[in-house]
């Protein structure tokens, strides 16, 4: 999924205080699942606009709602009217949804609530890491299923750097070294040989250093 | 031969190769680098030179390099991946070569994490196997990464390093056998302090052969002080100091720690020079340049041999 987390609300509050009417629109999928932009997150924060905006004594009205994607015209225009009727929008969307809800009813501004993170899973309760670097050209096939892209600090292709200590990587305890994880899965699968190749600088054409990136499915085209 | 390389020509002829190293000032005083080279005339046979070492910003190292080429050494330009892409590393090779540079050393580089600018973004386009690869590509067959011609190669001795303390250790003399097989010449290891494990690591490196594929310059640091081996041993990366040399440094007054760092650094060498596929040895005398005509001396590596 898209792992987000909710922005400083000191930094909402200054997004939004110079309008009367607010949407609070929450997306129900990704951001829904990593507990940062569902239906409870609007509501949360809902109230916590609300108590400071009492507090300064600010008369802003917010209206809440949650639609299942905000990545998707077929959730979006269901709500336009409602959209329409307000000065702004509060998007608890990824980056995608903030965007997305805009370019379908353009007439309204609409403001990130969320840092937009990673494409990662859920660990444990309350912990989320990162997976994929969505580089456009996997080759977890010879990594032993682990993405040096997304989990080495330097995205080295071939093997770890000097830095690799007990596991974890130089830059932080906290952080699984990707060829250390790499190394036991392929001595797991009986794989090592594979550490022998040696893989060429890779073609980072199809990821963002390409350009924004579309794809185009003719065969689902109308 | 392939290349004008002192050292290449050093190592060939079978001589014990001392190199050292030469960390370029946060500023633009030419005079910096000429007084740490005044320092290690007549003692080494080539000086790297660091780029952005630590991530910590400072003169480039080819520029760097040109001064003490102007002085009649031959220098190792090191270049990291962090900071430059494929179309900035081949530009620096070919204008590193232009200048009469020898040698290079290719290196994937510290996280930036570590330097003055952590909020930078890293680059990382390659590593440190494919840098190789692209310069002997370059070197020896006239071609880009891109596959097009170069009209006047870039005549570089190869170089790179090792970290037979980095984890996991099984993969280490691996790793090694990869950069081999892209084309490196010489090796430079990390800081040795560790000598079991380090002799382990060159038992694994001479059963796959590697140690007459390529010529391994073994690392040594000088303790300074108990403060900088704590902060050896527990804050820089890839690094594995014993406590017993702590112990030993503790041993003795406060007044004569910097001595027995230097002492324990010719005894490193000494050991070292007796281990089959050793070729030489690369001193890494951090901001204490002045030390290393002492220890080579005393090492009973002086005078250096003429090529």
């Amino acid at each position: 999924m898209i792992v987000a987390e909710r922005k400083p609300i000191e930094e909402i509050v200054n997004m939004i205080r110079d309008f009367n009417k607010v949407l609070i629109l929450g997306c129900g999928t990704c951001v829904a699942v990593c507990m940062a932009g569902g239906e409870k997150e609007v509501q949360v924060l809902a109230a916590q606009l609300r108590m400071i905006f009492s507090k300064e004594g600010k008369d802003i009205e917010l209206i809440e709602d949650t639609i299942q994607r905000q990545c998707d015209k077929e959730y979006i225009e269901p709500i336009a009217d409602k959209i329409r009727s307000v000065d702004a929008v509060l998007s608890m969307a990824c980056g995608v949804g903030v965007q997305f809800t805009a370019e379908v009813v353009p007439e309204k501004i609409v403001f990130p609530a969320l840092n937009t993170k990673f494409y990662g899973a859920t660990i444990e309760e309350g912990v989320w890491s990162e997976r994929c670097a969505g580089c456009g050209n996997c080759i977890l096939d010879k990594t032993g299923g682990i993405c040096p892209i997304a989990r080495c600090s330097k995205r080295l292709l071939n093997g770890p750097c000097g830095g690799s200590n007990n596991g974890k990587c130089e830059i932080s305890p906290e952080i699984d070294c990707a060829w250390q994880l790499i190394y036991d899965r392929l001595k797991a699968l009986g794989q090592l040989e594979k550490l022998e190749e040696i893989i060429p600088a890779k073609n980072w054409q199809t990821s963002l250093s390409g350009g924004p990136r579309k794809v185009v499915r003719e065969d689902l085209r109308k | 031969m392939k290349t004008n390389s002192r050292l290449e020509k050093i190592l060939e002829k079978g001589e014990f190769a001392v190199t050292s190293e030469c960390g370029p000032p946060r500023g633009a005083d030419p005079d910096v680098i000429r007084k740490k080279g005044e320092l290690l005339k007549g003692v080494v046979d080539a000086v790297n030179v660091t780029d952005n070492q630590t991530s910590v910003v400072r003169m480039s190292s080819w520029a760097s390099c040109l001064i003490l080429k102007d002085m009649g050494f031959d220098p190792i330009v090191q270049m990291v991946c962090r900071d430059r892409n494929r179309i900035a590393i081949q530009s620096d090779i070919l204008g590193a070569a232009a200048l009469g540079i020898n040698n290079i050393l290719c290196l994937s580089g510290d996280h930036q994490k570590f330097g003055d600018h952590p909020s930078a973004k890293n680059v990382f386009d390659m590593d440190s196997i494919q840098l190789i690869w692209t310069v002997k590509r370059m070197r020896d067959e006239g071609l880009f990464i891109s596959g097009e011609e170069i009209k006047g190669r870039p005549n570089l001795f190869i170089g790179a390093a090792a970290n037979p303390f980095a984890d996991p250790f099984d993969i280490r003399a691996l790793r090694l056998a990869k950069k081999v097989a892209a084309g490196v010449e010489f090796i430079q290891t990390q800081c040795i302090y560790n000598l079991e494990r380090f002799e382990k690591w060159m038992e694994m490196v001479k059963d796959m052969g590697l140690h007459e594929k390529v010529h391994i310059l073994a690392g040594v640091t000088p303790f300074k002080s108990i403060g900088m081996a704590k902060y050896m041993k527990n804050f820089v990366p890839g690094m594995d100091v014993p406590d017993a040399l702590i112990d030993r440094l503790k041993g003795v007054p406060k007044e004569k720690r910097a001595n027995e760092g230097i002492k324990i650094a010719i005894e490193t060498i000494q050991r070292l020079k007796e281990i089959k596929g050793i070729h030489g040895v690369h001193i890494m005398a951090i901001e204490w340049e002045e030390k290393v005509p002492e220890i080579v001396e005393a090492a009973g590596l002086l005078p250096r041999p003429e090529v």
